[in-house]
């Protein structure tokens, strides 16, 4: 291979490069969740009717509140972005405050949602579940763990949103570097994506 | 490894990464450091050490197998025996080898880049493959026992199941991860850290084959990861997705372990696929032929290789319309790796043959890789598979595709880039008889299972019918001059770090590729300034086609 | 490669995320509402059409793809290309009765 000597400056910092390294990782867990949709999909079309019984017993109202307060929470993120691209670092930060917030009523609409559940007896390995038929087991065990899995994505945002806001206050997030804000905001709307596709399949099937 | 008392230096242009004492001294700087080449030996060191595990339970193994009846062990040590060497050898040893250990070292040196995209992701990688290593082995030793289910976990066998598995699949469900954050980082090394000039096709065809295992290694390894968790949740909470007693399909998880499994086997061998194609135009001092089609053939096995999963399925009962589909889809994905076998002899053909010992694990690659590949082409046959499926004909197939391909691309890899890395040479004579030894030795072990399994010998049978007897000690002994060949190669590179003859020369086997620019051993920064790049990385001057630009010595 | 290009700085108002979110909360309505309509096997994709076009505006406008270069847009199909061929042939053994 023949080269030239010729100076190249060094590129340390790349935004684009570390943008690209969030995007795999998203792929990585969009496949996570994938995986399971796969077994809801396959589970679904042999059990199409049991399915249809069980996602009555579903609190479609919470479940709806759900899906609005995430989708308020991802505007909520991106406008954290905006606000700081233009130096509203105060602004910034409450968006990003207020994001968290919204995650934890996500978090605590969804105890008060299994609360119930466990209450009434639909918990994996309960005598009232195991004597339902099979189609409907599988929809409980399909929806503690992908609701589930989904809830602990919603944490580890909420966390990682956290560290990213006291980033802020210490300047270590600012107007000119502002890539681990986005990073982090790619994260969220990420978990919201994902709940935009559970909503419907566990909370509204005809 | 080099002389310490030279060491004391902070300047990454001039000291050898080896030497290099940075902001950690000592074991720590190893332990510590994000340099991509300390990085790609930490995993070397890990990976033989487990490679090694796994060779002492396949010899075991073996030794169980000489007599009909039990030999060494009951039926339970056996099951597990079969299960660790599984795990073992695919999960942590031939799944990360190359990308890890080789790519780590020689990718970003190859682009002209002076380190992966993420350095300290690659680090946290190394972290979790050892955290996962550890898992693994303390399901060994904890009271319940090692896993004993075969590495492919199957359901109900691997909820009812009393041995460890929780931490098994919890250990696997790390590695994963390792594998998936080696592979994000490679992805955008190779997108965003080329040199200048260096395009697409510009690039060795070693970094082709690391992009496209890389995109299989970030796509599919969540499949099994999140397949492997539910059994785990199976095992604490019975939610029934696997169990038909609640409703659960055991296919299921057949289905969604082998949509990973079968990708896994193209991690495997691309890489090392890829490692060959860097050796032969080295060795035969001519440019690769066909060039775009070896790169886009990495590709294609990629992209065909995640679609062929079920023909691990044939005799399962799946519908015989997804039996066309796969094992049709199983026949066009030979065409790719075959293009590359082609491509290699074609290489090779009125080359100026140098014999040296790279050469000869390239060249012992391409014939056990075409028979176990051509074995494969057997197996993808739905009416044959129904009666070589779960027998040992599959198991000769794996041993010549994974150890004959992925592990003698390894050796070759070895041979090749070592002096390189320790910038010590070994002694050749030894390397070449250890060569013939290891190669005899694999035939005489792997190649009876063919025949096994054609006469219908079951696999992972703790007895079997006496009409076998014979080739299951003929295959022992095999087994047995095989680990003398290993044992001889391996001993002959480790004397080289303390007696091989140093060497001064960067240029060492006559390479074109990047690595062979840079100093031997590489320095910290690996170029002082990065190079402007020319043309491409294998302009021999036995070419047909003309150079254009002098070549810069 | 010169600074700007590094550093894709997107400038967006707020307006244009607000008129985005009201979208995305009219459509998880209208998703609620026709959840009670029987389209019978259509439903399903119903609810997989709406629920695909929120995601489209989430990716496009919040996450910024439609500014990103080409290379990401072609991650992203790379990726639903997977698992939508492999949905669909894993559906090959499935949609078959008895199995």
């Amino acid at each position: 291979m023949s080269i030239k000597e010729e100076i190249i400056p060094d590129v340390h910092r790349d935004d684009i490069r570390s943008r690209m390294g969030i995007w795999l990782f998203l792929f990585s867990e969009l496949l996570l969740f994938g995986g399971l949709f796969f077994m809801y999909s396959v589970y679904r079309f042999t059990h199409q009717q049991d399915f249809s019984i069980a996602s009555k017993e579903m609190n479609t109202f919470l479940g709806t509140l759900n899906t609005v307060i995430l989708l308020t929470s991802s505007l909520t993120m991106v406008l954290s972005l905006v606000a700081l691209q233009r130096g509203k670092k105060g602004l910034s930060v409450f968006f990003q405050i207020v994001t968290i917030l919204f995650g934890l009523t996500f978090m605590v609409n969804k105890v008060i949602e299994w609360s119930h559940e466990f209450k009434v007896g639909n918990y994996p390995g309960s005598a009232i579940l195991s004597s339902r038929p099979p189609g409907q087991i599988l929809y409980f065990g399909l929806y503690y763990c992908m609701v589930g899995l989904h809830g602990l994505h919603v944490l580890v945002g909420m966390t990682v949103i956290g560290f990213m806001t006291v980033f802020t206050i210490r300047n270590k997030i600012t107007q000119d570097n502002y890539i681990k804000l986005e990073a982090a905001g790619l994260y969220w709307h990420l978990v919201d994506i994902i709940w935009i596709f559970l909503f419907p399949l566990f909370y509204l099937i005809t | 490894m080099s002389d310490n008392s030279l060491a004391v230096s902070h300047n990454g242009y001039e000291v050898s990464y080896l030497d290099y004492e940075g902001k950690h001294k000592g074991l720590m700087g190893w332990l510590l450091s994000t340099d991509h080449k300390r990085i790609g030996i930490l995993y070397l060191i890990t990976v033989i050490s487990f490679f090694a595990v796994g060779v002492t339970l396949g010899l075991l193994i073996r030794l169980e197998l000489m007599t009909p009846e039990g030999t060494l062990v009951g039926p339970q040590a056996y099951n597990e025996f079969f299960t660790l060497h599984g795990i073992i050898m695919i999960f942590l040893v031939v799944i990360p080898v190359i990308p890890a250990a080789f790519g780590n070292f020689f990718l970003p040196i190859m682009l002209g880049a002076k380190d992966v995209a993420f350095p300290r992701l690659n680090l946290l990688s190394w972290y979790l493959y050892v955290i996962g290593g550890a898992l693994l082995l303390l399901a060994v030793v904890l009271p319940g026992g090692a896993p004993d289910t075969g590495w492919t976990f199957y359901v109900p066998y691997s909820v009812r199941t009393g041995t460890n598995m929780i931490f098994t699949l919890s250990a696997l469900f790390i590695v994963g991860f390792s594998s998936i954050l080696t592979g994000i980082n490679f992805l955008a090394t190779i997108h965003r850290m080329r040199a200048p000039g260096m395009g697409w096709f510009k690039m060795p065809l070693f970094a082709w084959s690391l992009y496209a295992t890389s995109w299989i290694q970030v796509i599919v390894t969540p499949i099994v990861g999140i397949t492997l968790l539910m059994v785990v949740i199976e095992r604490l909470f019975h939610v029934g997705i696997f169990d038909p007693t609640l409703g659960g399909d055991p296919l299921l998880f057949e289905h969604m372990f082998w949509m990973y499994s079968h990708p896994a086997v193209y991690i495997i061998i691309v890489p090392s696929m890829g490692v060959i194609s860097e050796i032969i135009p080295v060795f035969s001092q001519r440019t690769i032929f066909g060039y775009k089609f070896i790169a886009y053939s990495s590709i294609g096995i990629a992209l065909f290789g995640s679609l062929v999963w079920a023909h691990h399925m044939f005799s399962t009962g799946i519908s015989d319309t997804s039996e066309f589909i796969f094992s049709l889809l199983t026949f066009l994905v030979a065409i790719p790796s075959a293009i590359k076998v082609f491509n290699w002899t074609a290489t090779l053909y009125k080359g100026s043959i140098k014999l040296e010992p790279p050469l000869l694990y390239a060249l012992a690659f391409i014939f056990l890789f075409s028979i176990g590949g051509l074995t494969g082409i057997v197996q993808g046959a739905l009416s044959v598979d129904i009666y070589l499926t779960k027998t040992y004909f599959i198991v000769g197939h794996i041993h010549y595709v994974v150890f004959g391909g992925t592990g003698f691309g390894l050796f070759a890899a070895l041979h090749y880039w070592l002096p390189k890395m320790f910038g010590r040479m070994y002694n050749k004579k030894i390397a070449k008889v250890a060569f013939w030894i290891l190669f005899t030795g694999f035939n005489i072990l792997y190649f009876p299972f063919f025949i096994l399994g054609w006469m219908g010998m079951p696999r992972r049978s703790y007895h079997y019918l006496p009409q076998f007897q014979f080739y299951h000690v003929v295959a022992t002994v095999g087994s047995w001059i095989l680990a003398a060949g290993l044992l001889i190669m391996l001993t002959n590179l480790l004397v080289s770090f303390i007696k091989g003859k140093k060497i001064e020369e960067n240029n060492i086997w006559g390479g074109e590729t990047l690595e062979w620019k840079v100093s031997t051993p590489p320095t910290v920064e690996n170029f002082e300034v990065i190079p402007k790049i020319v043309d491409g990385p294998y302009e021999y001057k036995q070419n047909e086609v003309p150079v254009l630009e002098e070549e810069v010595k | 490669m010169d600074d700007k290009k590094l550093h894709d700085i997107h400038s967006h108002s707020y307006g244009i995320y607000i008129l985005v979110w009201l979208a995305l909360v009219a459509l998880t309505g209208l998703t609620a509402a026709v959840a009670g309509i029987n389209f019978g096997k259509l439903s399903i994709v119903v609810a997989i059409l709406i629920a695909v076009v929120k995601s489209y505006l989430v990716l496009t406008e919040f996450m910024h793809l439609k500014s990103e270069q080409r290379t990401f847009k072609v991650f992203i199909f790379v990726a639903l290309f997977f698992i939508l061929v492999s949905l669909t042939l894993l559906f090959s053994d499935y949609s078959y009765y008895g199995r």
